[in-house]
């Protein structure tokens, strides 16, 4: 067998297991942060809860995928497949370290945003194939929201690829190396709005990972369930894996273009224990704000992204590129 | 106000059906939706799921039997309804009540609004996607029905008042456990006004929201926090004094803008308001007799026809009694007051989006089993 | 220009505030109480469903004078009796008597709505709340309580 497959299939498997647990123990970290800020201690039998989402695997395996009458039967099995699929696909280029990566991608910033819009398919073809209304109007409702989220993300990361001149992960996080003042979300010369930038992106990861105050396209009080209102057994259970497999890659991303990847913040040992800590205290800030806001309205969502996001966004750009060129 | 105007082309409209079972309904309400996209042509509220004939009930059983059947009504304020219950039945009956049982009803009932606003913040939010708040509103509620477990024996379904006075005395404990809730309850609602209402989100979901006009109001007959929130200052309390309640010094709140906001803040405020009225109440509170020293023995009020309003937490609750003079009421008629708001509804809602229309309908304040009598 | 970043700033300044309550609650002690494992104690006027009162026989206080079956909102009582002849010496003569003994006394709970209206109708103090909160069953005819039953299993 030849030597780069056998590195694919490895860093695969890899990626899967490490998409899976995290998705399966994040789910439980979500449960205990929410239980810790509502007072209450959340799921806490056997040990902290530990046994609790191989428990609830079990539970979703066990169960039969039930299949609506008049659904369309293709779309509905394909979705959740989908919506798991290409976040796995995404951690190969992620890099936890300078030596441990999958496969560095020169492009690697691309695949990510390519695989990540893949994830409004999964949800679009969710509802649609489900066959019931409220799937539908959520599904509607995603597909405005990710391309609304899609257009500010990629002009801030359009500015850090325009100061670094790659779009490869590994030589972004590198070209943070050295100490915090190093990081991207401290202001430079070249870039003064960096921690705007920042803002911006962190937002736009939350809306584009469909998390609370934008989870809009599962609205439990307005649309039920939203798009995956008919799905049951494992089908939910994909759906629930993808979105906290597109957390962790989010929150990786983040930490790689403006938090200096695994990079120490006083320069200090640099490696992949850095990264974790940085990927976790950043989804920890996620399951915060999830348990803190009320959800906005849909119109309220696309306001906000278009009447200041990418205004926004596209100032810093120009700002940026015009002071990339006096300095 | 709410989102823009659309035109609508004939054919393009789906039927959507919002509950029985949903979670924004907060219990078997359903609502048939003429829907165009996210945006609302029509809707029709459809009831009766859990009627249980509680009028009916009132007419055939005598009238001590009737008032377990009255903290059934609306399982969150419970109290106010048991006392509009009694304060009918002892204006058709002739029965004098004691000094300190009326202010024991008073303190009582004070406290179940707050439960129950309480409660009402928490599920409103939550009707919005903000969870947390309601675990919050939840622990402070949880004080109250701790205090009123020790005093009437249940949590929610009291059955505490009784003809010409009450189940039981409260002890010392109470007295001392509510003077310590007060300030408690006042910080907790400082943190609410902080984690809540000033923030961006919820205003932005709230302001200039599912407006109901003033006239609107009146035409369907609405009460409570609801037309108060709408710029109508009637508070059955003020207007027309029951009970001890002209003993106390409080407020109205009413606030002119008509939208979900108002009616939010109406009910916020209306918290500090019966917290005024509690603290006043323990410290007025006499000593003596909880029921009447001659009560009679069967209750038969004479022939006629008695009507008695009261302010509850989700608006002007009426009860009228027509008496033929034996041991049950001849005609037994409850005015609930979610019945009349509910209906505004339906016409409120026209061209809104839906999570503005639901919205709305969690700032009305809808108890379910209150319509469905 | 000035209210579009005035509005942006207050509303990033709120969510701040919003954030910075739920972390002041996530380091606070928790309220709830972990309940198969730990149970509150029941306050003293706790209404469960009733409970027959002995005597000092270990008897039934009950006379069987039916007044908590009439006053029953929801009819969920039902009281068997049987009427007992014995003689007693009064004045020097013996006179036959009558005396009506309770021989069953059923309580409905699925239809009881625990308004007390039976215990204040009681004249002779013979039924008290039980402080029982621990009821589940899957089959209705567990809540069909014989309560002369129960207070010989309670006195044995």
């Amino acid at each position: 067998m030849d030597l780069t497959i056998l590195n694919a299939v490895v860093a695969v498997v890899i990626a899967i297991a490490f998409a899976a647990a995290n998705a399966a123990y994040l789910v439980l970290a979500e449960r205990r942060g929410a239980g810790r800020i509502q007072r209450r201690p959340g799921p806490n039998v056997n040990l902290f809860g530990i046994l609790q989402p191989p428990l609830d695997g079990i539970k979703l395996m066990t169960k039969q995928l039930v299949i609506p009458g008049g659904a369309d039967k293709a779309l509905f099995l394909v979705a959740p497949i989908l919506a798991m699929a290409p976040a796995i696909t995404s951690f190969v280029t992620i890099p936890f370290s300078d030596t441990i990566v999958a496969h560095s991608m020169n492009i690697g910033v691309l695949m990510i945003f390519a695989f990540a819009s893949l994830g409004s398919f999964a949800i679009l073809l969710a509802g649609w194939g489900s066959r019931n209304k409220y799937s539908v109007m959520a599904s509607v409702r995603a597909v405005s929201q990710h391309i609304a989220y899609e257009i500010p993300m990629l002009i801030t990361v359009t500015t850090i690829v325009m100061m670094t001149g790659t779009m490869n992960l590994k030589e972004l996080a590198l070209s943070q190396s050295g100490g915090i003042l190093h990081w991207h979300i401290i202001p430079s010369l070249s870039s003064p709005l960096m921690p705007v930038s920042f803002l911006i992106f962190f937002i736009c990861s939350l809306a584009e990972t469909n998390r609370a105050p934008f989870d809009l396209a599962e609205a439990e009080s307005e649309l039920v369930a939203g798009f995956h209102t008919e799905y049951g057994s494992m089908g939910f259970g994909l759906f629930f894996m993808g979105e906290y497999a597109h957390i962790v890659i989010g929150a990786s991303l983040i930490t790689i273009l403006f938090l200096g990847g695994w990079g120490c913040p006083l320069g200090l040992y640099p490696g992949v224990w850095w990264f974790l800590l940085k990927v976790y205290l950043l989804i920890f800030s996620f399951i915060w704000i999830r348990w803190t806001f009320p959800r906005t309205t849909v119109y309220g969502l696309l306001n906000l992204s278009w009447k200041i996001l990418i205004p926004i966004s596209l100032f810093n750009l120009l700002l940026t590129a015009g002071l990339l060129k006096v300095f | 106000m709410s989102g823009p105007v659309i035109d609508i082309q004939p054919g393009e409209t789906f039927t959507l059906n919002v509950g029985p079972q949903h979670p924004a309904t907060h219990g078997v309400l359903r609502v048939k939706m003429e829907m165009d996209g996210e945006y609302i042509i029509k809707a029709e509220t459809v009831l009766g799921y859990i009627h249980r004939m509680h009028e009916l009930m009132g007419e055939n059983r005598a009238y001590p039997q009737v008032l377990p059947n009255l903290s059934r009504l609306d399982y969150l304020g419970a109290m106010g309804y048991t006392h509009g219950h009694v304060l009918a039945i002892e204006r058709a009956a002739g029965i004098e009540v004691p000094e300190r049982a009326e202010y024991i009803r008073a303190i009582m009932v004070e406290l179940n609004r707050v439960a129950s606003h309480l409660f009402w913040f928490g599920a409103f939010v939550m009707d919005l996607g903000g969870f947390t708040p309601l675990m919050y509103a939840i622990q402070d509620r949880e004080h109250i029905l701790d205090m009123l477990e020790a005093v009437t024996g249940s949590r929610l379904t009291y059955c505490y008042f009784r003809f010409g006075g009450l189940y039981n005395d409260v002890d010392d404990d109470f007295v001392d456990a509510a003077r310590a809730f007060i300030p408690r309850m006042r910080k907790s609602l400082k943190k609410y006004a902080a984690l809540v209402t000033g923030n961006i989100i919820f205003r932005k979901r709230l302001e200039d929201i599912g407006p109901l006009s003033a006239e609107m109001c009146r035409k369907y007959g609405a009460t409570g926090p609801v037309a108060r929130g709408s710029g109508i200052d009637f508070d059955v309390r003020k207007n027309e004094p029951y009970s001890v309640y002209p003993e106390f010094d409080f407020d109205v709140p009413v606030y002119h803008q008509c939208d979900s906001m108002a009616r939010y803040k109406v009910r916020m405020d209306e918290m500090e308001q019966s917290l005024r009225i509690i603290e006043q109440g323990l410290d007025k509170l006499p000593d003596g007799p909880i029921m009447p020293k001659k009560k009679p023995k069967l209750i038969k009020p004479p022939k006629g026809d008695y009507y008695q309003a009261v302010e509850t937490a989700r608006g002007s609750f009426g009860i009228r009694l027509v008496s033929d003079g034996t041991k049950n009421a001849y005609r037994f008629k409850l005015r609930s007051p979610t019945y009349s708001n509910m209906h505004l509804f339906d016409e409120a809602c026209e061209g809104m989006m839906i999570m503005d229309a639901l919205a709305m309908m969690g700032s009305l304040d809808l108890v379910i089993p209150e319509i469905d009598r | 220009m000035g209210a579009y970043f005035s509005e942006i700033f207050l509303g990033l300044y709120s969510l701040a505030v919003g954030l910075s309550i739920t972390f002041k609650e996530f380091f606070k002690p928790v309220v709830t109480v972990p309940y198969p494992f730990k149970t509150l104690k029941m306050c003293d006027r706790y209404r469960g469903h009733i409970e027959l009162i002995e005597n000092e026989n270990g008897e039934p206080k009950c006379v069987a004078c039916m007044m908590c079956q009439r006053g029953c909102p929801s009819g969920c009582i039902s009281i068997t009796t049987k009427t007992e002849t014995y003689e007693v010496e009064v004045k020097g003569e013996m006179k036959t008597k009558k005396k009506k003994i309770l021989t069953g006394y059923d309580l409905n709970f699925t239809t009881c709505s625990l308004c007390g209206q039976c215990i204040e109708n009681c004249k002779f103090g013979a039924i008290e709340f039980s402080k029982e909160y621990n009821l589940a069953s899957t089959r209705k005819e567990d809540f069909h309580f014989n309560l002369l039953n129960r207070l010989k299993e309670r006195n044995s």
